[in-house]
């Protein structure tokens, strides 16, 4: 089975963002990049899968800007197969984005798509429902255990309250939690090896997509902060406060 | 045109993140409905249509709808969109698994997370883990809307007297089917509709800590308890406590950050809380820039302290 994955390339969760001064958006010039986490679950999930021998092929792609290479170098060095880049400089919203990858999945006809379930910077969620819907296939998100089991999937999802297993038909849609996997180190044996394997790009309207965004961004501001409080000495001063200043116990 | 408001429900009653998102619809100024897609779920039709505010109440009950599978909950959103201006779900995970699959149906381009409405068709939502605020204008014709349930208070559950209507469901896709459940039983009341809530991080070295040190705390205080990503990645406790960037977003009105350094990912899910309180033994941990009262010091001792402050 061919498994297919999506990866984007954000802003790294470690950096605090700054929103720029015109409020046009946050400050994305300089700033460290790095695969969104959840997709590296998923590549990782892909790569595990294949090592189990349930997968064959992982082919892995990634929509948006040429420096986005560099995000399916990182994918092809975890273990992917091989890579395509719908290269363009123009905002990509999740409904942008889901129809790129399913005019992919049409031609590339994978078994099992697995996406992360959010990207740390829009923090939309969307992506992978999304697809599923426009092809018409099952859905699996918040995935914290997956197993193949013939033409189905067996998922257990993380949703409010605890933990909920779902059977999918396969082709399907699978959007990766945090306790899936962890994803392992890059070694540079393999990332030496990522550099030789194929990575093809594409352009959107040559897969016939339009990817004209449906929201304006019409301001980007920062929330307004929380003022630190006071320390207190000890548990019983801190009661103190809570009962006669705060007056919320 | 009236707006559709996707319940939250467990076929008995109907959840209070659906009171929030009826608080957010009421921002539209148009009748609201709210759909109860379920299975049995008379019961939950029947409390829908005493919030206040609610104009009507369309219930499909099949029972491929039991279980909220997204194929078959959204074929159902998407056989009514076209008599409505807005689509809205609470962010919940039912509400973020079902409404972008409608969504594309719709071929809209949803709007995720909103935490203000500016008019018909703009919107505020939290970008980059709450550091940035964006507001957004949507020329689809119809706007599919997942609502920060912090972000609005609930209507009432009570007072409104609106008309059942039966909606027919349709036919179960067939590609999904529900196994089974695990359900954490909790006497707690639970984390995102909790009015106190008590958190331990990596400080608190193990589950075991959680139990013995935490517990008796969250039990004076009648809170519910939560988690960093720290301590849930640690295994000392279930993901579902985790509150941050990529668990739950909550804003009770107290609370308690134990042995939490306080990282960008989880101030996102509770910076909005009305009073923090934090604990911890590393006096520059960013948990104190935005906690109202702190302690610096030793959890081990601070929180049995606490405990018996607390009982007199």
């Amino acid at each position: 089975m061919k498994i297919l994955v999506s990866v984007k390339r954000v802003v790294d969760f470690n950096v605090k963002v700054r929103v720029r001064s015109d409020g046009s958006g946050v400050e994305t010039a300089n700033v460290k990049m790095s695969m969104n986490p959840f997709d590296e679950i998923a590549v990782e999930e892909a790569v595990r899968l294949k090592e189990a021998g349930v997968a064959t092929e992982i082919v892995v792609v990634s929509c948006g800007p040429q420096a986005c290479q560099e995000t399916l170098r990182t994918a092809l060095a975890i273990g992917a197969d091989r890579a395509i880049l719908v290269e363009t400089n123009e905002e990509l919203q999740p409904l942008a984005v889901s129809k790129l990858l399913k005019s992919i999945i049409e031609k590339e006809k994978p078994g099992l798509a697995i996406l992360g379930k959010q990207a740390i910077d829009d923090d939309s969620n969307q992506t992978g429902q999304m697809l599923a819907a426009l092809l018409g296939w099952p859905q699996a998100t918040f995935a914290s255990k997956l197993k193949i089991e013939g033409d189905k999937a067996q998922v257990t999802r993380e949703v409010d309250g605890g933990l909920e297993t779902i059977a999918i038909k396969l082709p399907a849609i699978v959007t990766t939690d945090l306790r899936l996997n962890e994803p392992r180190y890059v070694t540079l044996p393999n990332i030496m090896k990522a550099k030789k394997k194929a990575l093809e790009v594409l352009r959107p309207d040559a897969l016939g997509v339009d990817v004209t965004p449906r929201l304006t961004t019409l301001k980007v501001v920062e929330p307004a902060k929380r003022k630190a409080g006071v320390k207190v000495a000890d548990a019983k001063a801190l009661v103190d406060k809570l009962r006669n200043d705060a007056k919320v116990i | 045109m009236a707006v559709l408001v996707v319940a939250e429900h467990d076929n008995q009653s109907v959840r209070k993140a659906t009171l929030n998102a009826v608080a957010a619809a009421q921002k539209l100024r148009s009748d609201i409905h709210v759909l109860i897609a379920g299975h049995e779920a008379g019961a939950a039709a029947k409390a829908a249509a005493q919030i206040t505010g609610v104009a009507k109440v369309l219930h499909a009950d099949a029972p491929q709808l039991r279980d909220f599978l997204a194929e078959n909950v959204a074929a159902v959103v998407v056989s009514v969109a076209k008599n409505y201006s807005h689509l809205l779900a609470p962010s919940t995970s039912n509400g973020k698994n079902v409404m972008p699959r409608v969504a594309a149906l719709l071929d809209v381009q949803q709007i995720s997370d909103i935490v203000a409405v500016e008019g018909a068709d703009t919107f505020v939502r939290p970008i980059y883990a709450g550091n940035a605020l964006a507001t957004v204008k949507s020329r689809d014709p119809i706007k599919v809307i997942t609502v920060r349930t912090t972000a609005f208070d609930a209507v009432a559950a009570a007072g409104g007297n609106a008309v059942v209507e039966t909606l027919a469901a349709p036919a179960d896709s067939g590609l999904s089917s529900f196994v089974g459940r695990e359900v954490a039983k909790s006497e707690r009341p639970e984390l995102t509709a909790a009015k106190i809530i008590v958190s331990g991080g990596r400080g608190m070295a193990s589950g075991e800590n959680f139990t013995k040190v935490l517990e008796p705390l969250a039990d004076r205080l009648g809170a519910a308890m939560g988690a960093s990503r720290a301590a849930v990645d640690a295994g000392f406790v279930p993901n579902d406590w985790q509150v941050g960037q990529t668990g739950k977003i909550v804003a009770p009105d107290l609370y308690v950050a134990v042995g939490i350094s306080g990282a960008i990912q989880h101030l996102a899910g509770m910076k909005d809380s009305r009073v923090i309180v934090a604990i911890n033994k590393d006096e520059e941990a960013p948990i104190f820039q935005v906690a109202d009262y702190g302690v610096v010091g030793d959890l081990f001792q601070i929180v049995p302290t606490l405990v018996e402050e607390l009982k007199k």
